[in-house]
């Protein structure tokens, strides 16, 4: 490959500048009839070697902006760029380029794997399509990888078919597919809702551990925020489109400030007896349509402390709150 | 005790008919429920906690190998009704049932307001105009706008679905109702939602629930009694306030100690291993294998033992 990307400690390893991503909606097939603006406006950067987790409800948008962020699909605006490299600059080589740097794990295994292809194939594919075209190296690299997500013995997992595999195995062979072309960057879309509570921790770690070992670069997509502590370093919460908090996960724990972090930290309960006795705070209404998304702070119908005539009319800008900690919310001074 | 409990089961077996043998998927399991409390029944995938609901509902599949027990509703023994007499005095009338995905369980082709209507017309034998009125106010109990009524499934949200789905097992106001993993499909936010109008129905009009669920953490917003169960079995069973505090069984334990907290430090642990199959299940302790304190007596199948109000059934509560 004659694009070599140089890996700068401080640089960002990925970066996301102004992202808007719109489906139009098409009448009959042609007409044009407005936009669902399922991320609009997103901004970050991303260390290298560093775990960020995106917490947000189904329908703000999470996963479309991870689908851009893995190139399937194109921004309307803004930018995706890898090592300082535009990921759709130039076209497909660029695109097979990036690819071969990130991972993606799924959130349903089974789903994400042939049923009719064996473990054996179904890591082989991707050292095919990267060109690997030495048999006895693609093995090789195939028993590293099964050994590194701890599925033993591996002569005994080759053979076998998705369906043939526990839940908690199929993910292992999920995560050994993502890895196997050794990627700087891993996207995971809520890489253990589909499992049991005593094998989730278990898939938890074991990527962590992956992400220690590797150095690796990490965006993990959930809407789960008691298992974000155990594996991000940062935490973004997504709300309609937009990220409207970004915090280290410490700092978000101990002051979170937009009214919308409140309400998720507040729903999220751990087990205790005294749950049963009282009602949760929970923010009235559903969240807002993306296709006609409410003018200025898109969360103000839902939040309790909106301001008349500010947070319905204009848009709150990002502010530092402290060094890493960004929120978009009128009811934030600037420190 | 004071009162005769609402529910009392004993010794219930339900085995399902498979080609590689009886699937054991409800074994020898005891517990009763009492009036206004909830009791929830604790376990991962496959230990066969909807079985356990299909069973008390009789709701049952074509592949029942044994069927068997004694479940006392109300001091009646139902399992002597036969079939049409369980639909005609218990299905619906005394308890009911919010299925799994309740959100996909509601009929695509039927306006939902009518879907709430039916039990009405079919178990309380109301008019149809009554019955749809009736609707209406369980609608509205629940938290769904009224001009919902006419809309067919597709044109509502998930949680929206899910409120509908629970105005449907209210709808007849039974004792008892049957959630089987009512949240499990939905957000964060329209979970909590969710549980604020289930406890307010318990507190309202008094329901009794049993909640099926796999999430540690939402089986607390409910429970007054905890039962865990394990590979067909209930393998420990006591008040909500105890058992959070301190699970007795290991698994239990390790089912406690694998849930992340947001608000905690500790790390969690998970378990290793994989439950048994409900095909050839283990002689002795079900849980042996992945037991971190299994000796030798565990090759025998331990007895419930009693502690004050909690029963247990594993040999380290001698």
């Amino acid at each position: 490959m004659e694009m070599q990307y140089h890996m700068n400690a401080s640089a960002p390893i990925l970066s996301i500048q102004d992202l808007r991503v719109w489906f139009e909606i098409r009448r009959w097939g042609f007409g044009h009839a407005g936009d669902v603006r399922a991320v609009d406006g997103v901004n970050f950067d991303l260390k290298n070697g560093e775990a960020v987790a995106v917490v947000g409800e189904s329908g703000c948008g999470k996963s479309s902006l991870m689908k851009t962020v893995l190139g399937l699909y194109a921004p309307k605006t803004g930018l995706v760029s890898f090592s300082g490299q535009n990921i759709r600059e130039k076209g497909k080589e660029s695109i097979h380029w990036y690819r071969s740097h990130v991972g993606y794990i799924q959130q349903d295994p089974f789903a994400a794997m042939a049923p009719f292809m064996t473990v054996r194939e179904i890591l082989e594919e991707p050292l095919i399509v990267a060109g690997i075209k030495r048999k006895a190296e693609r093995e090789q690299r195939i028993y590293k990888v099964l050994e590194e997500v701890k599925v033993y013995p591996v002569e005994d997992f080759l053979p076998k078919y998705p369906h043939m595999l526990s839940g908690g195995q199929q993910q292992r062979i999920v995560i050994a597919r993502a890895m196997i072309l050794e990627p700087k960057l891993i996207v995971a879309d809520e890489p253990v809702s589909m499992l049991d509570a005593s094998v989730r921790v278990e898939i938890l770690r074991l990527l962590r551990g992956l992400q220690k070992t590797h150095n690796l670069s990490f965006i993990y997509i959930t809407h789960d925020l008691s298992t974000v502590k155990y594996f991000s370093e940062r935490i973004f919460v997504m709300y309609a489109g937009k990220l409207v908090e970004k915090a280290p996960i410490n700092e978000l724990l101990k002051n979170a400030q937009h009214p919308y972090t409140h309400a998720l930290l507040a729903a999220t309960s751990d087990p205790e007896a005294k749950n049963a006795r009282v009602y949760k705070d929970v923010p009235p209404g559903e969240p807002p349509s993306l296709i006609h998304p409410p003018t200025g702070c898109r969360f103000h119908p839902r939040c309790g402390q909106a301001i008349k005539g500010l947070c319905n009319v204009q848009e709150p800008p990002e502010t530092v709150v402290e060094p890493e900690h960004e929120v978009s919310c009128w009811l934030v001074k600037q420190s | 005790m004071i009162d005769a409990p609402l529910l009392n089961i004993s010794n219930l077996v339900l085995h399902f008919r498979t080609r590689q043998g009886p699937v054991q998927a409800v074994d020898q399991v005891d517990f009763s429920l009492q009036e206004k409390h909830a009791v929830v029944i604790l376990g991962e995938s496959g230990c066969g906690k909807s079985s356990l609901a299909k069973a008390i509902l009789r709701l049952l599949p074509k592949n029942v190998a044994a069927y068997s027990g004694r479940v006392e509703l109300m001091g009646n023994d139902v399992m002597a009704y036969n079939d049409e007499e369980f639909r005609l005095n218990v299905r619906w009338v005394q308890m009911s049932l919010v299925p799994q995905a309740a959100m996909n369980a509601l009929n695509p082709v039927i306006r939902v307001g009518q879907q709430v209507a039916e039990p009405l017309i079919f178990h309380a034998g109301m008019a149809k105009k009554g019955a749809l009125e009736q609707a209406a106010r369980m609608f509205k109990y629940v938290g769904v706008p009224e001009d919902c009524l006419n809309s067919y499934p597709f044109e509502l949200s998930g949680g929206m679905r899910q409120r509908v789905a629970i105005a449907m097992a209210l709808a007849t106001s039974p004792n008892l109702i049957i959630l089987d993993e009512p949240t499990s499909a939905l957000d964060l936010l329209t979970q909590s939602n969710i549980m604020n109008v289930l406890k307010r129905i318990k507190a309202e009009l008094g329901t009794s629930y049993i909640l099926i669920t796999h999430d540690v953490s939402t089986s607390s917003e409910l429970a007054d009694d905890v039962a865990v169960m394990y590979a067909g079995q209930i393998v420990e069973m006591g008040d909500a306030e105890s058992f959070f505090e301190e699970p007795l069984h290991p698994y239990s334990k390790m089912l406690m100690a694998s849930v992340p907290r947001l608000h905690s430090d500790a790390d969690p642990i998970f378990i290793t291993g994989q439950p048994p199959s409900l095909i050839n299940p283990p002689r002795g302790c079900r849980f042996a294998a992945r037991c971190p304190s299994c000796h030798d007596q565990c090759i025998k199948e331990p007895p419930v033992f009693q502690k004050g109000w909690r029963r247990v059934k594993c040999w380290l509560q001698r």
